[in-house]
């Protein structure tokens, strides 16, 4: 048996080694090939917009921005593309950084819902993304297991099945879920346990149905706010998953040649580390290497908090804005053979083997109670994939992962992964001898590859929906405005670049001179 | 601008903000909401286009007028006169 990462360190090709820092040089290697300004010669002239961050939210914006004839800069840290969702290679073999599954799916040809806004905003087509639908998921408490798939009323039949009287109570709650208006900035929080709790009364069918909407999207722990619940509900449970035969890659290469094709600037290794100001309005923006930018406004991707910090002189967060501390371990098998051939044929399990499902920072390393079983085999493809993988996640203390000394870390690491695996055989047959490569990463490798304090994933856990900050021309977009995930980080540019970009037409005051 | 070469105009950005609708029995007298899946951003867009393709400034209090094919015509009418329509759709 061999389920050891196989050169475990972050200091080993993980995604994060691969990248390097821009602050500190970092490495020479360039990941990514189409023709992106590496070098970057950065326009004296002030730019209409800069925005930090080449993630999907960083992206979208700056394609909605560059279509409008906005002149754009997207300075990003690292060496490549993609944030929390890039890519990376490791021992001649391609895996993503983040992706499970795209979720809030849609057939081609759908006209309402996130997926096919998201593509109108950005003049995409439906082939653009090459999305296949799953085959079918599950949340398994103990024994007992609910399926579902792109078709809701598969949802709706389970409950029915399993959870009898309990049928006519989930009816209701979908009524209010499909009333409710998940998208309004001016939303405020309201619990989601509080408001289920008024339609459903069993709460093993509450747990079931918190489990994989909180893996996918909360960024507070045991409870969401009620608008967050609904969103992922609909991205989850409604609308489901899909996924690209090739991964996240054919979707940011897309990104990125229509944003490059309308004129748009992308400069990879040009972190910003100073955002100088005067009390009201950013006035200079100072890269890692010295260099200074100039732009009328700037929006921000790498996160509420981390943008503070790097206003100077520094800028206190408005209440209730702090860092958060959910945060995850990654383990990526690569097999001999196909899941199927295992007898797995489930597209993503969600698990939980607790008597209560506890969706929070463990107490310890790695919480081996609950988490999430992922194969990217099987979704909908014409022909398989050549190569069978299973991905396995769960919560994780960001704390312990970030504070381990270095080799204690590594054993961890390979200690902490083996007992996840013995964990999760509850839900997947055992693929052990099966194990060709093994590749995990911890909250410490998200921190130091996206900037994301306690490698937060779905960062803090108060979101600042209309992506104000205390200056007048500085936003922020992506996580920590409130929508999440891959098609939710793509929507949230999107709306932060309507509304405080292109929905008004008065011309700010540039910048002055740096 | 002719009114028939405005209602191409505003045809061929509609048909590049949902290119999945079909708009050929389109009314011209129905609100564009009405007939077709069209959101607040989307009418931004319509907007949008206008300035990038014909250099037409909308203020949002005019926003009301791009109602229907009608009123959209109408109100563009006099700002597109003295604009030669275009060869291709703009954008
Ligand atoms: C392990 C994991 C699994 C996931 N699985 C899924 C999934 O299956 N489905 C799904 O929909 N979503 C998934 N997600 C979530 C999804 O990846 C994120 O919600 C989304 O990518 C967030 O995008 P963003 O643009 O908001 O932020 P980011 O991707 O974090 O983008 C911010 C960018 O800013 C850059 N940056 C930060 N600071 C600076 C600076 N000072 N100067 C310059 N650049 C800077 C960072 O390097 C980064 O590239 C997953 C995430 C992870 C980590």
């Amino acid at each position: 048996m061999n389920i050891q990462p196989a050169r475990g360190v972050d200091g080993s090709p993980v995604p994060g080694a691969e990248r390097g820092n821009g602050a500190s040089g970092g490495s020479s290697r360039r990941v990514f090939r189409t023709g992106m300004n590496v070098a970057g010669s950065l326009s004296e002239r002030p730019y209409d917009v800069v925005i930090i961050g080449a993630g999907l939210s960083g992206l979208a914006a700056g394609i909605r921005l560059a279509y409008f004839e906005k002149r754009v800069a997207i300075l990003e840290r690292h060496t490549t593309i993609g944030g929390l969702n890039s890519f990376y290679r490791l021992r001649g073999r391609n895996h993503d950084v983040g992706l499970h599954a795209v979720t809030n799916y849609a057939p081609p040809g759908t006209k309402k819902g996130p997926l096919s806004k998201l593509l109108r905003q950005l003049r995409l087509s439906w082939d653009d993304f090459g999305l296949c639908p799953q085959i079918e998921s599950s949340v398994e408490f103990g024994d007992v297991v609910l399926t579902f798939d792109n078709a809701f009323e598969r949802l709706r039949c389970q409950i029915a099945d399993v959870f009898p009287d309990q049928a006519d109570r989930f009816d209701r709650l979908v009524r209010r879920i499909r009333e409710h208006d998940e998208l309004s900035l001016s939303n405020r929080y309201q619990s989601a346990r509080a408001i289920v709790g008024e339609y459903l009364t069993d709460p093993l069918l509450i747990d079931m149905l918190f489990c994989p909407l909180m893996f996918y999207g909360s960024p507070t722990a045991e409870d969401m706010d009620f608008s967050q619940f609904v969103i992922m509900f609909k991205a989850v449970f409604c609308e489901g998953f899909a996924r690209p035969e090739n991964g996240i890659r054919p979707i940011l290469k897309t990104l990125v040649r229509k944003y490059r094709s309308l004129g748009g600037e992308l400069h990879l290794r040009a972190g910003v580390r100073r955002l100088v100001h005067d009390g009201d309005r950013l006035t200079a923006i100072e890269l890692d290497d010295g260099r200074r930018v100039r732009a009328h406004r700037v929006l921000s991707s790498a996160g509420a908090v981390e943008t503070l910090r790097l206003c100077d002189p520094p800028l206190t967060a408005p209440p209730g804005v702090q860092p958060g501390e959910i945060s995850f371990v990654e383990t990526i098998f690569c097999l001999d053979c196909l899941p199927s051939e295992l007898g797995h044929h489930r597209t993503i399990v969600f698990y939980n083997d607790a008597a209560r499902f506890r969706y929070a920072r463990p107490a310890e390393p790695v919480d081996l109670d609950s988490g999430i079983i992922c194969s990217p085999n099987n979704f909908q493809y014409d022909r398989p994939l050549p190569e069978g993988r299973l991905r396995i996640t769960a919560l994780a203390d960001p704390e312990f992962w970030l504070t381990a000394p270095e080799p204690e870390y590594r054993e961890q690491k390979q200690r902490w992964c083996e007992r996840l695996v013995e964990a999760a055989l509850r839900h997947v047959p055992d693929f052990r001898s099966h194990v060709v490569d093994v590749d995990m990463f911890t909250p410490r490798t998200i921190t130091r590859f996206t900037g994301h304090v306690n490698g937060c994933v779905y960062g803090a856990p108060n979101k600042i929906r209309d992506g104000r900050t205390p200056l007048e021309n500085l936003f922020l977009c992506g996580t920590d405005q409130g929508f999440l995930g891959i098609i939710g980080a793509m929507l949230s540019g999107i709306t932060i670049a309507n509304l405080h970009v292109l929905g008004q037409s008065q011309r700010s005051v540039p910048l002055s001179p740096a | 601008m002719t009114r028939d070469q405005i209602r191409q105009v505003i045809l061929d950005i509609l048909a590049k903000i949902a290119p999945d609708e079909d708009l050929s029995n389109l009314k011209d007298d129905v609100p564009f909401s009405e007939q077709m899946e069209l959101d607040s951003m989307d009418f931004l867009d319509i907007v949008m286009e206008l300035r990038k393709g014909y250099r037409i400034q909308i203020p949002e209090e005019d926003y009301q007028h791009l109602t229907t094919m009608e009123s959209t015509v109408t109100y563009l009418e006099p700002l597109l006169k003295d604009v030669e329509s275009p060869a291709k759709p703009a954008g």
